[in-house]
């Protein structure tokens, strides 16, 4: 039994002109498809990364799990106790004028008020688990570092002890060297608690570094879905072929690489069949008109028709 | 020699005390070469394409140091000579294209402009010369695109018309700074091959300014690394990447995720603590506290470029046994 389950669940926003241009000039409603029919399940204990270039809906999806979005269409099913959310900028995601120790403690006082006697020990814990110290509470969060700030958040987010985390590009906005330590912090936090990730971010390096099960997604679907090992070894959908050939290459063992070509075309108007068909090198007329369903977790008919 | 910096020093007088950015820099970039910056936030390293340049904010002013292009010394010409040198003979490339294009003009407009003010061509020929630019740097239709507004770029092509912007003077140097950061990864390996191109095809020195390693890799001959407003090491990119010298670069490459296909993972290697806030460089090498190889003489004594292998590196670890 899945810890979570999307059942294909589409979200969309409405982009239209103002009600007043709508009247006068007759401009029509218009509907962006932010994310469309996904299908997903979390297992216990494990994480699962989406990756996907800007615009792909990775973040929508993350706001559809913890419901800060309802679904359009489709359902989101938790069969766990409590999850969390962790977002990209430790700057915005942390009130200023609060000292850490509350801000940590909030989650404790709103959803586990029984335990209020508690909080105080309960929060130098929680500081402590993160790598910070238990004096650090009664700081403001303009006293720490980047690296730190996401430490706070980690430690908010454990103190509703959550099953479920949901991670927004947490190391996105963290130098390389400090990346690495929230990484590593995370890894040991999911040992020793048992936590569930959604893992969301736009580097595959950081994907492959910490996911155990990886979907790839474009244009508000999910294209390829597979173990993390699987898919960085043996690609199979085009598009994640070429995300991964994108990657710059730290060995320079000088490979040859496929150019990358075209853009992620505007979710305004999307492609007719496979979304990817324009800058597929392997697209035919089938993929111009029919729109791929997932075979064997690839969507894909060049895949299915082991053209490729 | 295209650029050459020597002992660059760069200070921010406030009312707390003056601040060094940037420490004693030295390095030399030649035609056609790419040298790349590399460094974590608060290294020095976009003041010192902003010193470059002579666009620093205030209080910011160079302290010290020579700033040579072509030979000849630009860091203390005065502000109108100072102005012709920069669109003539430097290029530069920001992160977010938005900065460098102006809303309300044409992409086309802002080209010709820039062409006519540093050329001596008619507007017509600029015209033409744009539209070549814009194809040079990648633009399907180029002529019917000439007339659009930034807005209606996207990120990627964006970056392309400030790098058309950029090279329309013909420098002899483009200072790009964080080119490919705020671009998706498959627009992010368009934006590198351009630059490389761009180098190549032209002999244009680079300096390439960015956090990121992997785009290091993919362009740059050279490549120096600055922490605490110093070059920490400096030398040619494969040997910084597979033999780092510093501790400091050491820790770095271990700490950049890679794609591993296998099911071992391995932790990451971290270097514990940050880097020190320009108020707060701790005396002797300001890397030391966060050190595994820090010994005594590195918390009294600053230690200055020592040569490592093909590449120098500032750490006492390469002195001279006799010393």
């Amino acid at each position: 039994m899945p810890l979570l389950r999307l059942e294909s669940v589409s979200r969309d926003f409405d982009v239209s002109r103002p009600w007043l241009n709508r009247v006068i000039e007759g401009a029509p409603r218009r509907m962006l498809r932010a994310v469309d029919a996904v299908d997903l399940e979390v297992r216990r204990g494990e994480t699962l990364a989406l990756v996907g270039e800007s615009g792909c809906g990775k973040s929508t999806v993350a706001r559809l799990i913890v419901g800060l979005y309802a679904p359009t269409e489709g359902r989101v099913e938790f069969r766990g106790r409590r999850m969390q959310m962790i977002f990209q900028d430790p700057y915005a995601s942390l009130n200023p004028r609060w000292r850490v120790r509350d801000i940590v403690a909030e989650p404790i006082r709103i959803l586990d008020p029984e335990k209020k006697s508690s909080v105080k020990r309960r929060v130098s814990e929680l500081l402590v688990q993160v790598g910070l110290s238990a004096d650090d509470g009664d700081k403001y969060p303009h006293e720490f570092s980047g690296g730190q700030r996401q430490r706070i958040s980690i430690a908010r987010a454990l103190a509703g002890e959550p099953d479920l985390l949901v991670c927004d590009e947490p190391t996105s906005a963290l130098d390389v060297s400090v990346q690495a330590q929230i990484l590593n912090l995370m890894t040991e936090l999911q040992r020793r608690l048992g936590l569930t990730y959604v893992f969301i971010s736009h580097n595959l390096a950081v994907v492959s570094q910490v996911a155990d099960r990886v979907g790839v997604m474009y244009l508000g679907r999910v294209v390829e879905l597979a173990a993390a090992a699987e898919l960085f070894s043996r690609p199979r959908h085009p598009y994640t072929r070429m995300l991964l050939d994108a990657v710059p290459d730290l060995q320079m063992s000088g490979k040859a690489r496929t150019p990358v070509a075209g853009e992620v075309p505007n979710p305004l108007d999307p492609p007719t069949g496979c979304a990817f068909h324009p800058r597929c090198p392997h697209a035919d007329e089938r993929c111009r008109r029919e729109r791929p369903s997932p075979v064997d977790a690839v969507a894909c008919h060049a895949v299915e028709e082991g053209r490729i | 020699m295209i650029l050459s910096l020597e002992g660059l020093t760069v200070q921010f007088p406030t009312r707390r005390g003056t601040l060094t950015a940037v420490d004693d820099v030295s390095f030399a970039i030649a035609p056609g070469e790419i040298l790349g910056v590399v460094g974590e936030s608060g290294a020095g390293k976009s003041i010192t394409g902003m010193a470059v340049i002579r666009l620093l904010e205030p209080p910011g002013r160079i302290a010290g140091g020579e700033v040579r292009l072509e030979g000849r010394r630009i860091d203390n010409l005065p502000h109108e000579e100072m102005r012709r040198v920069r669109g003539r003979k430097i290029g530069v490339v920001f992160q977010d294209p938005l900065t460098s294009l102006n809303p309300l003009y044409t992409v086309g407009q802002q080209l010709v402009e820039t062409i006519t003010t540093h050329l001596p061509l008619s507007r017509a020929q600029a015209r033409e010369r744009a539209i070549s630019l814009l194809q040079e740097v990648g633009i399907p239709g180029a002529q019917a695109r000439l007339d659009h507004y930034p807005h209606q770029f996207s990120g990627g092509m964006r970056q392309r018309v400030v790098i058309a912007l950029a090279i329309a003077a013909e420098p002899v140097l483009i200072i790009a700074d964080e080119p490919t950061t705020a671009l998706d990864v498959s627009i992010q390996a368009q934006i590198i091959a351009l630059l490389k191109r761009l180098a190549q095809g032209r002999g244009t020195a680079v300096m390439l300014i960015t956090h990121d390693m992997g785009v290091i890799a993919e362009t740059s001959h050279r490549v120096a690394v600055m922490y605490a407003g110093r070059i920490v090491e400096i030398g040619p990119v494969r040997d910084v990447i597979h033999a780092p010298r510093h501790p400091y670069t050491v820790g770095l490459m271990g700490s950049i995720p890679r794609i591993v296909s296998s099911r071992t993972r391995s932790r990451l290697t971290q270097i514990d603590g940050a880097m020190p806030r320009l108020n707060a460089i701790p005396r002797g090498c300001a890397f030391n506290p966060r050190c595994p190889r820090r010994f005594e003489r590195c918390l009294v004594e600053r230690p200055a470029l020592l040569s490592a292998g093909a590449s120098q590196s500032a750490c006492w670890l390469h002195a001279p046994a006799a010393a």
